[in-house]
């Protein structure tokens, strides 16, 4: 079986780690009720989506 | 008919996502609507259609090919007697999916899968139809947008005249079975002319 040879340095894994970033959500508005909501889904917010309204898809703030 | 999906089956092997898939379409036939993940909102759409289909034919022997996945007799009966009708004017796309926010335990997507069983006619009031609407009239220019109105009623009258000769499936069971390609056939001219 293979394994490593040398221990990885605190370096490498710092600078392997610093890679590792947090992509801001994207986010749309709601036509109906102007809140942030993410694209090509129903909004959580007011459950519309394409003049459809979905009950399932609001969430409260608690929720979120 | 649905394309064979590759990759691993839902569940744990082919006969467990048989087995989910049957319990999906179930539900589906049942309620209208379910909440699932949306890995099996688009998994079940191809089969839950291909039930449609079934029930829009409307014999003895589709009852009983649709038999063999929905395996509850009253939600089959539900879903030729109830269902069928309202589908018998659309050619496909019988179901909707709309996603809405992942779950809170594993942070899943999900979907809300329904069956679309509003009349075609109203479906002009959504957007979609809307905007294809004005792409068609901006294609016809200027004049047609004048014949349009008056040709749409038309067509609806048509479409209503069509449904109401074809809707005798349940005496024709023991008839031939030449006669199932001549009732689709009849059925898919109705939204050809209604959408003209
Ligand atoms: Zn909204």
């Amino acid at each position: 079986m293979a394994v490593p040879k040398r221990k990885t340095s605190r370096s490498n894994t710092r600078s392997r780690r610093a890679n590792w970033k947090a992509l801001p959500a994207v986010l749309t508005t709601c036509p109906r009720c102007s809140k942030p909501t993410p694209p090509h889904q129903a909004c959580p917010s007011c459950g519309m989506y394409k003049g459809r309204h979905f009950a399932e898809a609001e969430r409260t703030e608690h929720q979120a | 008919m649905p394309t064979p999906s590759k990759g691993p089956r839902l569940g744990g092997g082919p006969a467990h996502e048989r087995l989910l898939l049957a319990g999906l379409a179930t539900s589906l036939f049942e309620h209208d609507r379910i909440t699932t993940t949306e890995a099996k909102a688009k998994r079940l759409r191809p089969l839950a259609e291909r039930l449609v289909t079934f029930a829009k034919r409307g014999d003895l022997h589709a009852r009983r090919r649709v038999l063999t996945v929905v395996r509850d007799k009253s939600v089959v009966h539900r879903l030729f007697t109830e269902v069928a009708p309202d589908m018998a004017q659309r050619e496909g796309g019988y179901t909707r999916i709309v996603k809405i926010g992942p779950r809170k335990g594993d942070n899943a997507p999900m979907a809300v899968i329904e069956l679309v069983r509003e009349p075609l006619s109203a479906k002009k009031a959504t957007v979609k139809e809307a905007e294809s609407a004005t792409r068609r009239a901006a294609a016809d220019k200027k004049k047609a947008d004048e014949a349009k109105p008056a040709a749409a009623p038309a067509a609806e009258v048509e479409a209503t005249e069509v449904d109401d000769a074809t809707v005798t499936p349940a005496e024709v069971q023991d008839a031939p079975t030449q006669d199932a390609p001549v009732q689709d056939a009849e059925v898919d001219d109705a939204p050809a002319k209604a959408t003209d």
